[in-house]
Protein backbone atom coordinates (compact mmCIF):
# COMPACT_ATOMS: atom_id res chain seq x y z
CA UNK A 1 0.00 0.00 0.00
CA UNK A 2 2.88 1.96 0.31
CA UNK A 3 2.92 1.78 -3.20
CA UNK A 4 -0.56 3.67 -3.57
CA UNK A 5 1.00 6.06 -1.34
CA UNK A 6 3.04 7.20 -3.69
CA UNK A 7 0.90 7.20 -6.47
CA UNK A 8 -1.41 9.53 -4.77
CA UNK A 9 1.88 11.60 -3.60
CA UNK A 10 2.41 11.92 -7.59
CA UNK A 11 -1.26 12.53 -8.66
CA UNK A 12 -1.61 15.15 -6.14
CA UNK A 13 1.60 17.30 -7.01
CA UNK A 14 0.36 17.64 -10.67
CA UNK A 15 -3.59 17.93 -9.75
CA UNK A 16 -2.60 20.92 -6.84
CA UNK A 17 0.77 22.02 -7.34
CA UNK A 18 0.49 22.23 -11.55
CA UNK A 19 -2.38 23.56 -12.96
CA UNK A 20 -3.98 19.84 -13.23
CA UNK A 21 -7.55 20.65 -10.94
CA UNK A 22 -8.13 23.56 -13.60
CA UNK A 23 -7.85 21.44 -16.16
CA UNK A 24 -9.99 19.01 -14.40
CA UNK A 25 -12.35 21.77 -13.00
CA UNK A 26 -12.52 22.68 -17.22
CA UNK A 27 -13.16 19.55 -18.30
CA UNK A 28 -16.18 19.09 -15.59
CA UNK A 29 -17.35 22.57 -17.00
CA UNK A 30 -17.60 20.96 -20.46
CA UNK A 31 -19.03 17.58 -19.63
CA UNK A 32 -22.03 19.04 -17.97
CA UNK A 33 -22.06 22.46 -20.35
CA UNK A 34 -22.03 19.39 -23.60
CA UNK A 35 -24.52 17.70 -21.80
CA UNK A 36 -27.00 20.85 -20.34
CA UNK A 37 -26.98 22.54 -23.53
CA UNK A 38 -26.99 19.13 -25.30
CA UNK A 39 -30.18 17.77 -24.09
CA UNK A 40 -32.30 21.48 -24.28
CA UNK A 41 -31.65 21.18 -27.63
CA UNK A 42 -33.11 17.78 -27.95
CA UNK A 43 -35.86 18.62 -25.88
CA UNK A 44 -36.71 21.22 -28.32
CA UNK A 45 -35.61 19.11 -31.46
CA UNK A 46 -37.70 16.21 -29.57
CA UNK A 47 -40.85 17.65 -28.67
CA UNK A 48 -41.13 18.90 -32.52
CA UNK A 49 -40.65 15.68 -33.64
CA UNK A 50 -42.85 14.20 -31.24
CA UNK A 51 -45.86 16.68 -32.17
CA UNK A 52 -44.77 16.21 -35.90
CA UNK A 53 -45.81 12.63 -35.20
CA UNK A 54 -48.86 12.84 -33.47
CA UNK A 55 -50.01 15.44 -35.81
CA UNK A 56 -53.35 14.26 -37.99
CA UNK A 57 -52.07 12.99 -41.51
CA UNK A 58 -55.29 13.73 -43.69
CA UNK A 59 -53.15 16.42 -45.55
CA UNK A 60 -49.98 16.52 -47.44
CA UNK A 61 -47.70 18.53 -45.62
CA UNK A 62 -47.53 16.82 -42.42
CA UNK A 63 -46.94 13.16 -44.12
CA UNK A 64 -43.71 15.13 -45.49
CA UNK A 65 -42.91 16.19 -42.49
CA UNK A 66 -43.49 13.21 -40.78
CA UNK A 67 -41.34 11.01 -43.43
CA UNK A 68 -38.52 13.48 -42.75
CA UNK A 69 -38.58 13.25 -39.29
CA UNK A 70 -38.27 9.13 -39.36
CA UNK A 71 -35.35 9.65 -41.12
CA UNK A 72 -33.92 11.65 -38.91
CA UNK A 73 -34.59 9.67 -35.96
CA UNK A 74 -32.98 6.65 -37.71
CA UNK A 75 -30.29 8.41 -39.15
CA UNK A 76 -29.33 9.42 -35.17
CA UNK A 77 -30.42 6.02 -33.67
CA UNK A 78 -28.88 3.83 -36.34
CA UNK A 79 -25.04 5.46 -35.60
CA UNK A 80 -23.29 5.54 -32.60
CA UNK A 81 -22.43 9.23 -31.14
CA UNK A 82 -18.94 9.00 -31.98
CA UNK A 83 -19.37 8.18 -35.60
CA UNK A 84 -21.66 11.48 -35.56
CA UNK A 85 -19.34 13.45 -33.82
CA UNK A 86 -16.72 12.18 -36.14
CA UNK A 87 -18.46 12.63 -39.39
CA UNK A 88 -19.80 16.01 -38.37
CA UNK A 89 -16.23 17.84 -37.23
CA UNK A 90 -14.19 16.00 -39.69
CA UNK A 91 -16.83 15.27 -42.87
CA UNK A 92 -20.34 17.50 -42.53
CA UNK A 93 -19.09 20.70 -41.41
CA UNK A 94 -15.92 20.94 -43.22
CA UNK A 95 -17.84 20.58 -46.55
CA UNK A 96 -20.37 23.29 -45.75
CA UNK A 97 -17.26 25.00 -45.45
CA UNK A 98 -18.53 25.79 -41.82
CA UNK A 99 -15.31 26.36 -39.15
CA UNK A 100 -16.98 25.92 -35.49
CA UNK A 101 -15.08 25.04 -32.16
CA UNK A 102 -14.32 21.55 -30.84
CA UNK A 103 -17.00 22.16 -27.84
CA UNK A 104 -19.79 23.74 -30.43
CA UNK A 105 -19.37 21.00 -32.78
CA UNK A 106 -20.02 18.69 -29.64
CA UNK A 107 -23.14 20.29 -28.69
CA UNK A 108 -24.39 20.51 -31.71
CA UNK A 109 -23.76 16.49 -32.25
CA UNK A 110 -25.11 15.47 -28.81
CA UNK A 111 -28.36 17.88 -28.99
CA UNK A 112 -28.83 16.66 -32.57
CA UNK A 113 -28.63 13.19 -31.13
CA UNK A 114 -30.68 13.41 -27.94
CA UNK A 115 -33.69 14.60 -30.20
CA UNK A 116 -33.84 11.84 -31.95
CA UNK A 117 -34.02 9.94 -28.69
CA UNK A 118 -36.18 12.46 -26.73
CA UNK A 119 -38.59 12.68 -29.52
CA UNK A 120 -39.79 8.79 -28.52
CA UNK A 121 -40.08 9.81 -24.61
CA UNK A 122 -41.95 12.88 -25.93
CA UNK A 123 -44.08 11.16 -28.43
CA UNK A 124 -44.95 8.11 -25.64
CA UNK A 125 -45.61 11.30 -23.25
CA UNK A 126 -47.85 13.05 -25.41
CA UNK A 127 -50.23 9.76 -25.65
CA UNK A 128 -50.37 8.99 -22.09
CA UNK A 129 -52.00 12.26 -21.77
CA UNK A 130 -55.97 11.56 -21.96
CA UNK A 131 -57.13 12.60 -25.82
CA UNK A 132 -59.66 14.53 -24.01
CA UNK A 133 -57.44 17.22 -22.75
CA UNK A 134 -56.96 18.40 -26.16
CA UNK A 135 -60.42 17.83 -27.10
CA UNK A 136 -61.41 20.48 -24.15
CA UNK A 137 -58.68 22.90 -25.20
CA UNK A 138 -60.32 22.54 -28.61
CA UNK A 139 -63.68 22.95 -27.55
CA UNK A 140 -63.13 26.45 -25.86
CA UNK A 141 -61.21 27.71 -29.33
CA UNK A 142 -57.76 27.04 -29.03
CA UNK A 143 -55.97 26.10 -31.82
CA UNK A 144 -53.97 22.76 -32.07
CA UNK A 145 -50.93 24.42 -32.04
CA UNK A 146 -51.76 26.32 -28.57
CA UNK A 147 -53.93 23.52 -27.04
CA UNK A 148 -50.38 21.13 -27.17
CA UNK A 149 -48.34 23.45 -25.93
CA UNK A 150 -50.60 24.69 -22.79
CA UNK A 151 -52.26 21.29 -22.29
CA UNK A 152 -51.00 18.64 -23.85
CA UNK A 153 -46.90 19.13 -24.01
CA UNK A 154 -46.87 20.21 -20.24
CA UNK A 155 -48.49 16.89 -19.11
CA UNK A 156 -46.56 15.11 -21.07
CA UNK A 157 -43.29 16.67 -19.92
CA UNK A 158 -44.25 15.84 -16.23
CA UNK A 159 -45.27 12.11 -17.28
CA UNK A 160 -41.63 11.35 -18.82
CA UNK A 161 -39.60 13.48 -16.39
CA UNK A 162 -38.32 10.74 -15.26
CA UNK A 163 -36.84 8.85 -18.22
CA UNK A 164 -35.86 12.16 -19.25
CA UNK A 165 -33.17 12.58 -16.10
CA UNK A 166 -32.37 8.77 -17.38
CA UNK A 167 -31.73 10.56 -20.71
CA UNK A 168 -29.53 13.84 -19.03
CA UNK A 169 -27.35 11.29 -17.14
CA UNK A 170 -27.47 8.84 -20.09
CA UNK A 171 -25.71 12.14 -22.40
CA UNK A 172 -23.55 12.83 -18.86
CA UNK A 173 -21.43 9.23 -20.00
CA UNK A 174 -21.73 9.54 -23.40
CA UNK A 175 -19.77 12.85 -23.21
CA UNK A 176 -16.73 11.21 -22.37
CA UNK A 177 -15.96 10.46 -26.18
CA UNK A 178 -15.97 13.83 -27.03
CA UNK A 179 -12.31 14.41 -27.04
CA UNK A 180 -11.92 12.24 -30.41
CA UNK A 181 -12.45 15.49 -32.11
CA UNK A 182 -10.38 17.43 -29.33
CA UNK A 183 -12.65 18.78 -27.04
CA UNK A 184 -11.64 19.10 -23.66
CA UNK A 185 -13.85 17.42 -20.87
CA UNK A 186 -12.45 15.62 -18.08
CA UNK A 187 -11.50 12.00 -19.53
CA UNK A 188 -8.79 14.89 -21.02
CA UNK A 189 -8.08 16.14 -17.81
CA UNK A 190 -7.42 13.11 -15.82
CA UNK A 191 -5.32 12.19 -18.62
CA UNK A 192 -3.30 14.72 -18.95
CA UNK A 193 -2.63 14.46 -14.97
CA UNK A 194 -1.89 10.77 -15.60
CA UNK A 195 0.81 11.59 -18.74
CA UNK A 196 2.60 13.96 -16.44
CA UNK A 197 2.49 11.69 -13.60
CA UNK A 198 3.27 8.91 -15.18
CA UNK A 199 0.77 7.01 -13.22
CA UNK A 200 -2.77 6.60 -14.25
CA UNK A 201 -4.82 4.66 -11.28
CA UNK A 202 -5.20 7.09 -9.38
CA UNK A 203 -6.12 9.70 -12.21
CA UNK A 204 -8.47 7.33 -13.58
CA UNK A 205 -10.07 6.11 -9.91
CA UNK A 206 -10.80 10.29 -9.82
CA UNK A 207 -12.50 10.19 -12.61
CA UNK A 208 -14.49 7.39 -12.05
CA UNK A 209 -15.80 9.18 -8.81
CA UNK A 210 -16.36 12.00 -10.02
CA UNK A 211 -18.77 10.52 -12.53
CA UNK A 212 -20.82 8.90 -10.05
CA UNK A 213 -20.88 11.86 -7.91
CA UNK A 214 -22.50 13.77 -11.02
CA UNK A 215 -24.85 11.15 -11.84
CA UNK A 216 -26.60 10.66 -8.36
CA UNK A 217 -26.30 14.22 -7.60
CA UNK A 218 -28.60 14.65 -10.89
CA UNK A 219 -30.98 11.63 -10.14
CA UNK A 220 -31.84 13.35 -6.61
CA UNK A 221 -32.44 16.55 -8.61
CA UNK A 222 -34.67 14.78 -10.81
CA UNK A 223 -36.41 12.87 -7.83
CA UNK A 224 -37.06 16.22 -6.01
CA UNK A 225 -38.54 17.60 -9.24
CA UNK A 226 -41.04 15.12 -9.46
CA UNK A 227 -42.01 15.14 -6.12
CA UNK A 228 -43.06 18.54 -6.44
CA UNK A 229 -44.43 18.19 -10.19
CA UNK A 230 -46.32 15.51 -8.64
CA UNK A 231 -48.31 18.36 -6.35
CA UNK A 232 -50.89 18.81 -8.68
CA UNK A 233 -51.87 15.19 -8.67
CA UNK A 234 -52.27 14.74 -4.78
CA UNK A 235 -55.46 14.99 -3.22
CA UNK A 236 -55.24 16.86 0.09
CA UNK B 1 -78.98 29.65 -34.12
CA UNK B 2 -77.62 26.09 -35.75
CA UNK B 3 -79.23 24.94 -38.75
CA UNK B 4 -77.72 21.47 -39.38
CA UNK B 5 -79.02 20.33 -43.36
CA UNK B 6 -77.80 16.23 -44.13
CA UNK B 7 -75.19 15.85 -41.53
CA UNK B 8 -73.70 13.00 -42.51
CA UNK B 9 -70.48 10.73 -40.63
CA UNK B 10 -68.50 7.97 -40.99
CA UNK B 11 -65.24 6.48 -39.19
CA UNK B 12 -63.91 4.56 -42.02
CA UNK B 13 -66.35 2.17 -43.17
CA UNK B 14 -68.61 2.76 -40.28
CA UNK B 15 -71.52 5.22 -41.08
CA UNK B 16 -72.09 6.32 -38.07
CA UNK B 17 -74.79 9.74 -39.08
CA UNK B 18 -76.85 8.96 -41.81
CA UNK B 19 -78.07 12.58 -42.62
CA UNK B 20 -79.29 14.34 -39.87
CA UNK B 21 -81.54 17.95 -40.41
CA UNK B 22 -82.56 19.61 -37.43
CA UNK B 23 -82.52 23.62 -36.68
CA UNK B 24 -81.54 24.60 -33.24
CA UNK B 25 -83.34 27.93 -32.66
CA UNK B 26 -82.09 30.84 -30.22
CA UNK B 27 -82.95 29.93 -26.81
CA UNK B 28 -84.09 26.24 -27.15
CA UNK B 29 -83.10 23.78 -24.75
CA UNK B 30 -82.93 20.56 -26.90
CA UNK B 31 -82.36 17.31 -25.33
CA UNK B 32 -81.10 14.29 -27.58
CA UNK B 33 -81.69 10.68 -26.44
CA UNK B 34 -81.69 7.50 -27.55
CA UNK B 35 -79.87 3.61 -27.36
CA UNK B 36 -76.24 3.57 -26.92
CA UNK B 37 -74.48 3.49 -29.51
CA UNK B 38 -76.85 4.99 -32.04
CA UNK B 39 -74.61 8.38 -32.87
CA UNK B 40 -75.92 11.02 -30.20
CA UNK B 41 -72.34 11.75 -29.04
CA UNK B 42 -71.15 12.47 -32.57
CA UNK B 43 -73.95 14.36 -33.79
CA UNK B 44 -72.90 16.26 -30.99
CA UNK B 45 -69.56 16.81 -31.30
CA UNK B 46 -70.07 17.62 -34.99
CA UNK B 47 -71.91 20.18 -34.05
CA UNK B 48 -68.89 22.32 -32.71
CA UNK B 49 -66.72 20.68 -35.12
CA UNK B 50 -64.73 17.94 -32.33
CA UNK B 51 -65.72 15.17 -35.22
CA UNK B 52 -65.31 16.79 -38.50
CA UNK B 53 -68.68 15.89 -40.91
CA UNK B 54 -67.99 13.75 -43.45
CA UNK B 55 -70.63 15.48 -45.33
CA UNK B 56 -73.85 18.24 -44.95
CA UNK B 57 -73.84 21.12 -43.53
CA UNK B 58 -73.96 23.23 -39.65
CA UNK B 59 -74.67 26.61 -40.47
CA UNK B 60 -74.01 28.66 -37.30
CA UNK B 61 -74.14 32.26 -37.34
CA UNK B 62 -74.81 32.05 -40.96
CA UNK B 63 -71.94 30.06 -41.67
CA UNK B 64 -71.27 26.41 -42.92
CA UNK B 65 -68.38 25.58 -40.30
CA UNK B 66 -68.54 21.56 -41.61
CA UNK B 67 -66.45 23.43 -44.51
CA UNK B 68 -62.95 22.52 -44.05
CA UNK B 69 -62.05 26.04 -45.18
CA UNK B 70 -63.47 28.23 -42.18
CA UNK B 71 -61.26 28.90 -39.41
CA UNK B 72 -63.62 26.43 -36.74
CA UNK B 73 -61.18 28.43 -33.67
CA UNK B 74 -62.83 31.59 -34.23
CA UNK B 75 -66.24 29.77 -33.97
CA UNK B 76 -66.15 27.11 -31.35
CA UNK B 77 -65.26 30.38 -28.70
CA UNK B 78 -68.92 30.86 -29.25
CA UNK B 79 -70.20 26.94 -28.34
CA UNK B 80 -69.01 25.68 -24.89
CA UNK B 81 -69.05 21.78 -24.65
CA UNK B 82 -69.28 20.17 -21.54
CA UNK B 83 -67.85 16.40 -21.50
CA UNK B 84 -69.22 13.28 -19.33
CA UNK B 85 -65.40 12.42 -18.33
CA UNK B 86 -65.05 16.69 -17.43
CA UNK B 87 -62.12 16.65 -19.19
CA UNK B 88 -60.45 19.59 -16.83
CA UNK B 89 -57.29 20.70 -17.93
CA UNK B 90 -54.82 18.51 -15.12
CA UNK B 91 -51.92 21.01 -15.23
CA UNK B 92 -53.58 24.19 -14.30
CA UNK B 93 -55.49 25.43 -11.30
CA UNK B 94 -59.26 25.54 -11.18
CA UNK B 95 -58.93 29.31 -12.07
CA UNK B 96 -55.94 28.78 -14.39
CA UNK B 97 -58.48 26.21 -16.39
CA UNK B 98 -61.43 28.70 -16.14
CA UNK B 99 -58.94 31.64 -17.49
CA UNK B 100 -56.91 29.90 -20.01
CA UNK B 101 -58.97 30.52 -22.59
CA UNK B 102 -59.83 34.10 -22.28
CA UNK B 103 -56.60 35.16 -21.31
CA UNK B 104 -55.00 33.29 -24.00
CA UNK B 105 -57.38 34.38 -26.83
CA UNK B 106 -57.43 38.11 -25.68
CA UNK B 107 -53.90 38.57 -25.90
CA UNK B 108 -54.31 36.89 -29.39
CA UNK B 109 -56.56 39.13 -30.51
CA UNK B 110 -54.64 42.19 -29.48
CA UNK B 111 -51.58 40.76 -30.89
CA UNK B 112 -52.75 39.92 -34.09
CA UNK B 113 -55.35 44.13 -33.90
CA UNK B 114 -51.63 45.58 -32.84
CA UNK B 115 -50.22 44.01 -35.82
CA UNK B 116 -52.24 45.32 -38.13
CA UNK B 117 -52.10 48.34 -36.84
CA UNK B 118 -48.67 48.38 -37.68
CA UNK B 119 -49.07 47.72 -40.89
CA UNK B 120 -51.57 50.02 -41.57
CA UNK B 121 -49.27 52.64 -39.97
CA UNK B 122 -46.51 51.82 -42.84
CA UNK B 123 -48.84 51.70 -45.72
CA UNK B 124 -50.30 55.05 -44.43
CA UNK B 125 -47.02 56.75 -44.50
CA UNK B 126 -46.34 55.74 -48.21
CA UNK B 127 -50.09 56.49 -49.36
CA UNK B 128 -52.43 59.52 -49.40
CA UNK B 129 -55.74 57.82 -48.21
CA UNK B 130 -54.93 57.15 -44.72
CA UNK B 131 -56.97 54.10 -43.44
CA UNK B 132 -57.98 54.26 -39.71
CA UNK B 133 -56.47 52.16 -37.27
CA UNK B 134 -57.93 49.57 -35.15
CA UNK B 135 -59.16 50.33 -32.08
CA UNK B 136 -57.68 49.13 -28.99
CA UNK B 137 -59.22 49.84 -25.93
CA UNK B 138 -57.77 47.16 -23.55
CA UNK B 139 -53.97 46.25 -22.37
CA UNK B 140 -52.58 42.72 -21.33
CA UNK B 141 -53.14 43.56 -17.89
CA UNK B 142 -56.77 44.28 -18.36
CA UNK B 143 -57.14 41.41 -20.05
CA UNK B 144 -56.11 38.92 -17.65
CA UNK B 145 -57.90 41.38 -14.91
CA UNK B 146 -60.92 41.17 -16.81
CA UNK B 147 -60.77 37.61 -16.94
CA UNK B 148 -60.04 36.89 -13.27
CA UNK B 149 -62.87 38.85 -12.02
CA UNK B 150 -65.17 36.74 -14.76
CA UNK B 151 -63.37 33.60 -13.25
CA UNK B 152 -64.13 34.86 -9.86
CA UNK B 153 -67.59 35.68 -10.23
CA UNK B 154 -68.47 32.35 -12.10
CA UNK B 155 -66.50 30.42 -8.42
CA UNK B 156 -68.62 32.55 -6.87
CA UNK B 157 -71.91 31.50 -8.12
CA UNK B 158 -71.40 27.92 -8.08
CA UNK B 159 -70.12 28.56 -4.26
CA UNK B 160 -66.93 27.14 -4.91
CA UNK B 161 -64.48 30.58 -5.08
CA UNK B 162 -62.48 28.59 -1.89
CA UNK B 163 -61.19 26.12 -4.82
CA UNK B 164 -59.96 28.47 -6.86
CA UNK B 165 -55.88 27.15 -6.45
CA UNK B 166 -56.82 24.06 -6.05
CA UNK B 167 -55.92 21.12 -8.68
CA UNK B 168 -58.54 19.28 -10.51
CA UNK B 169 -57.50 16.23 -9.35
CA UNK B 170 -58.46 17.29 -5.53
CA UNK B 171 -62.01 17.86 -6.45
CA UNK B 172 -64.91 15.32 -6.09
CA UNK B 173 -66.53 14.55 -9.47
CA UNK B 174 -69.66 16.95 -8.86
CA UNK B 175 -67.06 19.80 -8.75
CA UNK B 176 -65.40 18.85 -11.59
CA UNK B 177 -67.87 19.44 -13.77
CA UNK B 178 -69.44 22.03 -12.41
CA UNK B 179 -66.06 23.79 -13.24
CA UNK B 180 -66.14 22.42 -16.78
CA UNK B 181 -69.52 24.30 -16.97
CA UNK B 182 -68.24 27.60 -15.70
CA UNK B 183 -65.01 27.26 -17.82
CA UNK B 184 -67.48 27.13 -21.09
CA UNK B 185 -69.69 30.12 -19.45
CA UNK B 186 -66.57 31.95 -19.26
CA UNK B 187 -66.31 32.16 -22.87
CA UNK B 188 -70.13 33.90 -23.37
CA UNK B 189 -70.73 31.30 -25.31
CA UNK B 190 -74.31 31.40 -27.60
CA UNK B 191 -74.85 27.74 -27.05
CA UNK B 192 -73.93 25.25 -24.89
CA UNK B 193 -73.13 21.66 -26.06
CA UNK B 194 -73.62 18.88 -23.00
CA UNK B 195 -72.51 15.54 -23.68
CA UNK B 196 -73.93 12.96 -20.64
CA UNK B 197 -72.91 15.56 -17.72
CA UNK B 198 -74.21 13.33 -14.90
CA UNK B 199 -73.10 10.02 -16.25
CA UNK B 200 -69.58 9.49 -14.57
CA UNK B 201 -70.45 10.91 -11.62
CA UNK B 202 -71.74 9.50 -8.20
CA UNK B 203 -75.51 9.62 -7.85
CA UNK B 204 -75.33 11.75 -4.89
CA UNK B 205 -73.37 14.80 -7.18
CA UNK B 206 -75.62 14.30 -9.90
CA UNK B 207 -78.44 17.03 -8.26
CA UNK B 208 -75.64 19.59 -7.84
CA UNK B 209 -74.50 19.45 -11.74
CA UNK B 210 -78.04 19.09 -12.86
CA UNK B 211 -79.10 21.99 -10.51
CA UNK B 212 -76.45 24.53 -12.15
CA UNK B 213 -77.68 23.30 -15.78
CA UNK B 214 -80.74 24.17 -14.70
CA UNK B 215 -79.97 27.39 -13.55
CA UNK B 216 -78.61 28.31 -16.81
CA UNK B 217 -81.36 27.12 -18.68
CA UNK B 218 -83.49 29.40 -17.12
CA UNK B 219 -81.74 32.36 -17.64
CA UNK B 220 -82.27 31.60 -21.52
CA UNK B 221 -79.15 29.79 -22.43
CA UNK B 222 -79.47 27.95 -25.55
CA UNK B 223 -78.33 24.29 -25.35
CA UNK B 224 -78.53 20.79 -26.20
CA UNK B 225 -77.71 18.09 -23.99
CA UNK B 226 -77.16 14.76 -24.59
CA UNK B 227 -78.67 12.49 -21.56
CA UNK B 228 -80.06 9.72 -20.00
CA UNK B 229 -81.63 11.93 -17.13
CA UNK B 230 -85.77 11.62 -18.63
CA UNK B 231 -86.46 13.35 -15.77
CA UNK B 232 -84.33 16.32 -16.29
CA UNK B 233 -85.09 15.90 -20.13
CA UNK B 234 -89.07 16.47 -19.40
CA UNK B 235 -88.80 19.20 -17.06
CA UNK B 236 -85.90 20.97 -18.79
CA UNK B 237 -85.94 20.19 -22.49
CA UNK B 238 -88.05 22.59 -25.04
CA UNK B 239 -88.03 19.76 -27.34
CA UNK B 240 -86.71 15.75 -27.31
CA UNK B 241 -84.82 14.32 -30.13
CA UNK B 242 -85.07 10.23 -30.27
CA UNK B 243 -82.27 9.42 -32.18
CA UNK B 244 -81.50 5.55 -33.13
CA UNK B 245 -78.63 3.74 -35.69
CA UNK B 246 -77.44 7.31 -37.12
CA UNK B 247 -81.21 9.27 -37.79
CA UNK B 248 -83.39 11.17 -35.51
CA UNK B 249 -86.15 9.20 -35.83
CA UNK B 250 -88.75 11.38 -34.01
CA UNK B 251 -88.49 14.60 -32.35
CA UNK B 252 -91.34 16.63 -30.41
CA UNK B 253 -92.15 18.79 -27.18
CA UNK B 254 -91.22 16.37 -23.88
CA UNK B 255 -94.96 16.29 -23.20
CA UNK B 256 -95.76 14.61 -26.38
CA UNK B 257 -92.67 12.34 -26.62
CA UNK B 258 -93.15 10.69 -22.93
CA UNK B 259 -96.34 10.32 -23.16
CA UNK B 260 -97.72 9.81 -26.38
CA UNK B 261 -94.50 8.10 -28.48
CA UNK B 262 -95.22 7.13 -32.19
CA UNK B 263 -92.38 5.66 -34.07
CA UNK B 264 -92.50 1.24 -32.75
CA UNK B 265 -88.44 1.96 -31.85
CA UNK B 266 -89.04 5.07 -29.79
CA UNK B 267 -91.89 3.32 -27.60
CA UNK B 268 -89.37 0.44 -27.30
CA UNK B 269 -86.78 2.55 -25.85
CA UNK B 270 -89.17 4.35 -23.95
CA UNK B 271 -90.48 1.33 -21.84
CA UNK B 272 -87.16 0.36 -21.44
CA UNK B 273 -85.84 3.59 -19.69
CA UNK B 274 -88.71 4.68 -17.78
N1 LIG C 1 -63.56 8.04 -33.13
C1 LIG C 1 -64.28 6.97 -33.52
N2 LIG C 1 -63.74 6.05 -34.34
C2 LIG C 1 -64.48 4.98 -34.74
N3 LIG C 1 -65.74 4.74 -34.36
C3 LIG C 1 -66.33 5.61 -33.55
C4 LIG C 1 -65.63 6.78 -33.07
N4 LIG C 1 -66.46 7.47 -32.27
C5 LIG C 1 -67.62 6.78 -32.23
N5 LIG C 1 -67.55 5.67 -33.00
C6 LIG C 1 -68.63 4.71 -33.22
O1 LIG C 1 -69.77 5.42 -33.60
C7 LIG C 1 -70.94 4.84 -33.07
C8 LIG C 1 -71.74 5.90 -32.36
O2 LIG C 1 -71.03 6.34 -31.23
P1 LIG C 1 -71.54 7.51 -30.30
O3 LIG C 1 -71.82 8.70 -31.13
O4 LIG C 1 -70.55 7.66 -29.22
O5 LIG C 1 -72.90 6.92 -29.73
P2 LIG C 1 -73.71 7.37 -28.44
O6 LIG C 1 -73.14 8.62 -27.91
O7 LIG C 1 -75.11 7.50 -28.94
O8 LIG C 1 -73.61 6.23 -27.48
C9 LIG C 1 -70.48 3.71 -32.16
O9 LIG C 1 -70.66 2.51 -32.86
C10 LIG C 1 -69.04 3.99 -31.95
O10 LIG C 1 -68.31 2.79 -31.80
MG1 LIG D 1 -72.12 8.98 -26.07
Amino acid sequence: MGNFGKKLERFWEIFYEYDGYQRVLTGLQNTVYIAVVGLAIGIIIGTVIAIVEVLPKYKRLPRVLNGFCRFYVGLFRGTPVVVQLLVAYYVALPLLGVNLPALNVCVLVFGLNSGAYVSEIMRGGIMSVDTGQMEAARAVGLSYRVSMMKVVVPQAVKNILPTLGNEFIALIKETSVVSFVGAADLYVAFNYIGTNSYEFMVPYLAMALIYIVLVMAIAFLVRIMERSLRKSDRRN
Amino acid sequence: MIDVIDLKKSFGKLEVLKGITTTIKEGEKVAIIGPSGSGKSTFLRCLNCLEDPTSGSIIFEGVDIADMRVDINIYRRHMGMVFQQFNLFNNKTVIGNIMLAPVYLGMHDLRVKKYKNFLIRIKNAFTNKKTPLHEINTTPQRIKEEARENAMRLLKRIGLEDKADAYPSTLSGGQKQRIAIIRALAMNPKVMLFDEPTSALDPEMVGEVLDLIRQLADEGMTMVIVTHEMGFAREVATRVLFMDEGRIIEENTPKELFSNPQHPRTKGFLSKVL
